[in-house]
């Protein structure tokens, strides 16, 4: 194409005049969809119970994916459960962070042990633990354990060891607890039951 | 337009005329001062919900914690130790985007479609179209907007718009503990208040009333305060906020001058065309050169 002098300066002034024009807002703004999109459209929503307090605020737990095989999972956010009797949706600050401690790299997932006068820590299974403890209860139970106290009345006391339970416990789980170490012979059981 | 209840109202730094047929409710927070226990509930939901994370900082001998707004914080809770009527009180306030019906953020902004005032009253910030400039943190009457030193854009409370368009209520208003923070149509909320400050006023806080600012042609965030007498206790909450008049000058007066100047140009250009006619050249000169 053989553009002339004149041709070269007409063109130029247009395109300069409409790009000002355009500049001064006389352009119509392109279409413009929401902001943001809401995230939680297709979540998968799970019921749980905030692990912090006694006050065991209710949860829901919202993950990526529908739990299709080849789907998985991962909680993308959390937040109050409305249907909750207890807190009907409020949380505190800490269970309103509560995606960062599902997160957390120092979150701990599997049971470890650090024997007597070791500085380390070691991987263990479920087995190996629960063994170890039932073993270690035993013993001490049958070392220390009070069946008659010093009138002769039966009291079945088993005074060495104490038992500390977990703060968002249901009721359930709660009488489940309490039948099993008091009929150990455990005084000294407690609940987690504050903040 | 993808839900009704993100009906644009305006866009900055645009002149075509928003739909307007179509009226939705006015949403409204109420951050009731009075029953607040400075939690921080609402901070952590905050960020939660919208993605960001705020740096672990330092503690400055105060419970706020960060220290002031930012880009990832866009709620923050503001401590202010007084003496009124004798007494020491501690007045912790929610600091966020109040959510203007007059919007300076919006008037200042040169960039189109970067700061959008919803019907339901939400103004909210398009980042993508987001320039940088930093002129809303200018026009902000109450210093709310915050750059990024990540990518130069302005970020700030959205009012959760992705939340109130599905009809849900912003993430900290769900997170608060003790009711402080309600949600609702901009009626009700004032209907809220009315009762809060009546109950208020029984109980000796002769003073209390609401803060639902004139000067910005009231806000879509109202506090209900101990204190309305005395706003700026609140860690320096602005009696009587108002667009600064610079923006005024520039997109008020200015802007349209400019526009005037250079459609003058344009038809001086054209009436000098019609009138004495374009410059001739001589053929054969042009041939010369070519």
């Amino acid at each position: 194409m053989k553009i002339t002098r004149r041709q070269f300066f007409k063109l130029s002034a247009a395109t300069l005049g409409s790009s000002s024009i355009a500049v001064m807002g006389f352009m119509p703004g392109e279409a413009l969809a929401e902001v943001r999109q809401f995230k939680l459209a297709r979540t998968t929503e799970t019921r749980n119970t905030c692990p912090y307090c006694s006050v065991a605020c209710g949860l829901i737990m919202y993950s990526i994916g529908d739990k299709a095989k080849n789907a998985k999972s991962e909680i993308i956010h959390i937040e109050g459960d409305p249907d909750h009797p207890v807190s009907r949706g409020s949380l505190c600050p800490k269970g309103a962070g509560l995606l960062e401690f599902v997160h957390s790299k120092s979150r701990i997932t599997f049971p470890e042990y650090r024997a007597p006068g070791s500085n380390e820590w070691k991987r263990v299974s479920w087995e190996w633990a629960t063994e170890r403890i039932a073993k270690l209860m035993k013993e001490d139970r049958d070392q220390h354990f009070i069946a008659k106290n010093d009138k002769g009345q039966t009291v079945n006391r088993w005074n060495t060891v104490g038992f500390l339970a977990a703060s968002a416990s249901s009721n359930e789980a709660g009488y489940l607890t309490h039948k099993v170490v008091r009929s150990l012979g455990i005084v000294a059981l407690d609940n987690q039951a504050r903040v | 337009m993808a839900l009704q209840s993100l009906d644009i109202w305006r866009r900055s730094a645009t002149t075509t005329p928003s739909p307007s047929q179509r009226e939705p409710i006015e949403v409204a927070k109420l951050i009731d001062v009075t029953k607040c226990i400075g939690c921080k509930a609402c901070q952590s939901a905050c960020q939660e919900w919208n993605d960001v994370r705020e740096e672990v900082g330092v503690n400055i001998g105060s419970y706020q914690n960060p220290h002031d707004l930012t880009a990832n914080s866009w709620t923050l809770m503001r401590f202010a130790e007084i003496e009124e009527n004798g007494h020491l009180e501690w007045l912790i306030r929610k600091d966020g985007c109040m959510h203007c019906a007059d919007p300076g953020c919006l008037k200042a902004c040169p960039s189109p479609g970067a700061i959008i005032q919803y019907k339901n009253g939400i103004v909210d910030f398009a980042e993508e179209n987001c320039i940088g400039c930093g002129y809303c943190i200018k026009g902000c009457p109450f210093n709310i907007p915050r750059l990024s030193k990540e990518d130069s854009k302005v970020y700030k409370c959205t009012l959760c718009s992705d939340r109130v368009a599905v009809g849900l209520e912003p993430a900290c208003i769900k997170a608060c503990p003790t009711q402080a923070l309600v949600f609702g149509s901009k009626e009700d909320m004032k209907d809220h208040a009315a009762e809060r400050i009546a109950e208020l006023k029984e109980r000796g806080f002769e003073n209390a009333g609401l803060y639902d600012p004139q000067g910005v042609g009231g806000t879509h965030v109202m506090y209900v305060l101990h204190h309305a007498d005395k706003p700026e206790l609140y860690n320096e909450l602005p009696r009587d906020p108002h667009i600064n008049p610079m923006v005024a000058v520039w997109k008020g007066i200015t802007k349209p001058l400019a526009l005037m100047a250079m459609a003058g140009a344009v038809l001086g250009g054209f009436f000098h065309y019609i009138g004495i006619g374009p410059n001739e050249v001589e053929e054969d000169e042009e041939e010369e050169k070519a």
